[in-house]
């Protein structure tokens, strides 16, 4: 136990004092990991830990990321990326592994060993450049696509490489046994005829796919009506557990499996509370991967055989990149995009240790070189932070031109966040969909969610007033946040997060009386609407015409009114404070006098009364009198 | 340097090639104020005493419209109702705007032959114009020929807007013969009357 909580304690101590700094350098998450695992390796050989299990522990993280993946990508979306998912990813590995091949057998080393160290370094970081894309927005530009198409090919090139590398095994060498971490002992498939496998594999896909699509809707309205959070959290990870359990049992990968249940499950309106439930586990534990990279590197080795390491890493990034390079040509992904493509996918990868050290337990490599070649794949993706920060500062600068826009001609696409699908929010809703705009609609009542849903509205399950639901709602890409719930007080809360966090979105809140629009006003929120307003002053412009005003008299009079009240309120919105009762915040009761007196209470010369009889009045006769005299002089 | 107003009213930008060429000719030029009418009012609910600080705040008035039914679009008329107020822009005390320039910049669909006896509209586009032209009298300012596009619908509105934008910037440079451009009938792109520069 003691152990466990020293471990813990060192990882995420260190995590916690390097990533800050790091994110503050402009370095990445990611290199602050690793530097922090690099700090912390020479306490983990005292402590004797084993690095390498803790690692194999946290590349359950890369699963829970290709989950998250997944949720981003709707099944019409992966199809259109087909074409560059077989193309672009299947051309990278054959070309990567060749070039490697070729290169080695050049220098004399035998082909079999050539050919499994090719394909291990053929594999890029899904880690690495995930994380690093989404941290940096650039996911759904063009290289971002491209680089994903890749890694998605490569995770699922794994399985039949892990099946490809024991026929390299070496002569002579002993018969080959299962490997460690792909879960021999768990398989049910290990005895099976190829038939048999075939079928067991392809009916465990299709029970992921059918589960995402019609079990997982009544499990997770059955819990939402619990409202635990807790459970529904539960309920998430044993999802994508449960799912990693099946895949490895089919002898799958667990990543595989968890991304098509993310696809399937990604026009589900349970969607944003699944990503904002698996999130942080992913974020721990890709950190806790990152780490054990860093800690794992050989520095032993790496001093021994300084230029060797380090050449044979920089010799493998170039390769690498000239092929990424070349491949976005022929793709056309282009500009900076092309850049990124090459740069961001030059590592070796996770993959890369699990291959090397099958790839030792079948006697595929010898003793000697594994350690090397996972020094090299460390190494390199040491280096890829560095890469980013190359695009970042050098390369997409020099492709950004500044484009002329015509503020006219543009339709705003943004996205709009609804919070909120009740009577209110729902007409906001309406109008946004009607308009050609883009809405996420958040809303707590799995009730409403069904009822909505029938009617063909895209809405999600969730509590707004959680940040990290906003979050996984896109608030970070969105235009604008449309308060429409309830509950007085998370409304305030879900304003003032909101307005500190990102202060690019335009929040408009409603407000349910004048003490709510003072509270919201002084959370930060400046587009206030109270939500019987507009209704009340209909109703008094109404009564006017029923008392026998004019009906143009009684819409100037409403105008008025409104245009009053709306300052009165504003003034007095500056004023509140809320901490001080009001009755004992004496300029808030000065201006309230003030202002009551002049438009509520009617006093007739007050500045109400003033701008509801402005304009339109014709000039009195003694102005038209003076007027007569001085033409007449 | 004379302080410039240059109000565009259309009430569906979207839809006119040639008030939109205007705007963005504009919107390139700096050292002059912008209003867009219809984007300040979509309610019509006018505010006087704001707009008339407004127009006190500058010295040149430039009103970029469409000719709707020989006239300007309703909220242009609902503005010069309101604001151009007794006691401000007329009658007693009423000398507010005076020595100010009203110029009016306007798109007309139909083709510059209509615009004469013989033409389909039978008068000159002036003409029509005349309640603007004495209104700017009666308020004391003076009044450059109105800048015209014709055939609005179908013309390249580019040489227009630029001519727009040398015309915006003759006015805020002090730069234009105003004597010349009220002597003349209508101004167009070709037709600017700008002083000599040294």
């Amino acid at each position: 136990m003691s152990d466990f909580l020293i471990l813990a304690f060192l990882f995420l101590a260190a995590g916690v004092a390097a990533v800050p700094l790091a994110s503050l350098a402009g370095l990445g998450s990611v290199l602050g990991y690793l530097i922090a695992g690099i700090a912390l390796s020479p306490v983990l050989t005292l402590l004797e830990v084993d690095v390498v299990s803790i690692q194999h522990f946290a590349e359950f993280g890369v699963v829970m990321m290709l989950f998250l993946v997944g949720l981003e990508l709707e099944p019409k979306r992966l199809w259109a990326l087909r074409n560059r998912l077989m193309g672009l990813g299947g051309l990278q590995v054959a070309g990567t592994t060749a070039l490697i091949f070729g290169v080695l057998v050049l220098f004399g080393m035998d082909m079999r060993m050539a050919l499994a160290i090719g394909l291990i370094l053929a594999m890029s970081s899904t880690a690495i450049v995930l994380q690093t894309l989404n941290e940096k927005g650039l996911m759904r530009g063009d290289g971002g696509q491209a680089s994903f198409s890749v890694l998605l090919f490569q995770d699922i090139a794994v399985i039949p490489i892990l099946a490809l590398i024991p026929l390299l095994a070496m002569p002579g060498a002993h018969h080959p046994h299962g490997g460690e971490e792909h879960g021999a002992s768990l398989s049910i498939v290990a005895d099976m005829a190829g038939w048999q496998v075939a079928l067991v594999t392809a009916g465990a896909i299709a029970l992921v796919v059918a589960g995402g699509m019609f079990l997982t809707r009544p499990v997770f309205r059955y819990i939402a009506h619990a409202r635990l959070r807790e459970i529904f959290v539960a309920t998430a990870l044993a999802f994508v557990v449960g799912i990693a359990l099946l895949m490895t049992m089919v002898g799958l990968s667990p990543a595989l499996g968890t991304f098509l249940a993310g696809v399937v499950l990604a026009n589900s309106e349970y969607r944003h509370e699944l990503e904002s439930d698996i999130d942080p586990f992913r974020g721990l534990l890709l950190g806790l991967f990152f780490m054990t990279v860093g800690a794992a590197i050989n520095f032993g080795l790496l001093w021994d055989e300084l230029f060797f390491i380090l050449g044979a890493t920089v010799a493998v990034m170039v390769a690498k990149a000239a092929v990424l390079m070349a491949l976005a040509m022929v793709f056309r992904v282009r500009g900076a995009d092309k850049y990124l493509f090459g740069l961001g996918l030059a590592q070796a990868g996770e993959f890369g240790f699990v291959l090397t050290s099958f790839a030792v337990s079948s006697f595929v490599l010898p003793d000697d070189i594994a350690p090397r070649l996972t020094l090299i794949i460390t190494l390199s993706m040491m280096l890829t932070p560095g890469l980013f920060i190359l695009y970042d500062r050098v390369i997409q600068p020099r492709f950004h031109r500044p484009v002329e826009r015509d503020a006219d001609e543009i339709t705003p696409k943004g996205l709009a966040i609804i919070a909120g699908h009740g009577r209110f929010g729902g007409i906001v809703n309406r109008m946004l969909l009607a308009a050609g705009y883009q809405t996420t609609v958040l809303d707590h009542s799995a009730a409403q969610l069904d009822m909505l849903r029938t009617y063909g509205v895209q809405a999600f399950f969730g509590d707004a007033s959680r940040p990290d639901l906003l979050h996984a709602a896109g608030i970070a890409e969105a235009k604008l946040l449309v308060v429409a719930i309830d509950d007085k007080d998370q409304a305030e809360a879900i304003v003032h997060h909101v307005h500190q966090t990102y202060p690019h979105v335009h929040i408009i809140a409603r407000a349910m009386d004048r003490r709510h629009v003072y509270r919201l006003y002084s959370a930060g929120c400046r587009d206030i609407i109270r939500d019987t307003f507009d209704s009340s002053v209909r109703t008094g412009r109404s009564a006017l015409e029923a008392l026998g005003m004019h009906p143009f008299q009684a819409e100037r009079t409403a105008r008025a009114f409104v245009s009053a009240d709306r300052h009165a309120l504003y003034e007095l919105a500056q004023l509140w404070k809320p901490d001080v009762p009001d009755t004992q915040n004496e300029a808030y009761v000065k201006m309230a006098r003030t202002l009551m007196t002049d438009t509520v209470l009617g006093a007739p010369m007050g500045a109400y009364h003033e701008r509801s009889t402005r304009g339109w009045t014709p000039p009195t006769p003694d102005d038209t009198k003076a007027d007569a005299v001085r033409s007449d002089g | 340097m004379p302080r410039l107003l240059h109000i565009a009213a259309h009430p569906a930008p979207s839809s006119s090639r040639a008030n939109r060429a205007m705007l963005r000719a504009s919107r390139a030029l700096t050292g002059i104020s912008r209003l867009d009418l219809y984007a300040e009012y979509p309610r019509y609910d006018i505010d006087i005493g704001e707009e008339q600080q407004r127009l006190l705040d500058h010295d040149i008035i430039v009103l970029q419209f469409p000719i709707f039914w020989y006239s300007c679009p309703a909220l242009v008329k609902e503005w010069l109702d309101l604001t151009w107020e007794h006691g401000f822009a007329y009658g007693q005390n009423g000398d507010k705007l005076k020595g100010k320039v009203l110029a009016l910049a306007v798109t007309a669909g139909g083709p510059q032959e209509a615009y004469r006896p013989e033409g389909y509209q039978h008068y000159e586009l002036r003409t029509f114009l005349t309640p603007f032209e004495q209104t700017a009298r009666l308020a004391q300012m003076r009044f450059p020929a109105p800048y015209v596009l014709h055939g609005a619908l179908k013309a390249d509105p580019e040489a227009h807007a630029e001519g727009f934008a040398r015309y915006l910037a003759a006015l805020r440079d002090d730069r234009l013969d105003l004597a010349r451009a009220e002597a003349q009938d209508i101004l167009t792109h070709d037709t600017l009357p700008l002083t000599e520069s040294a």
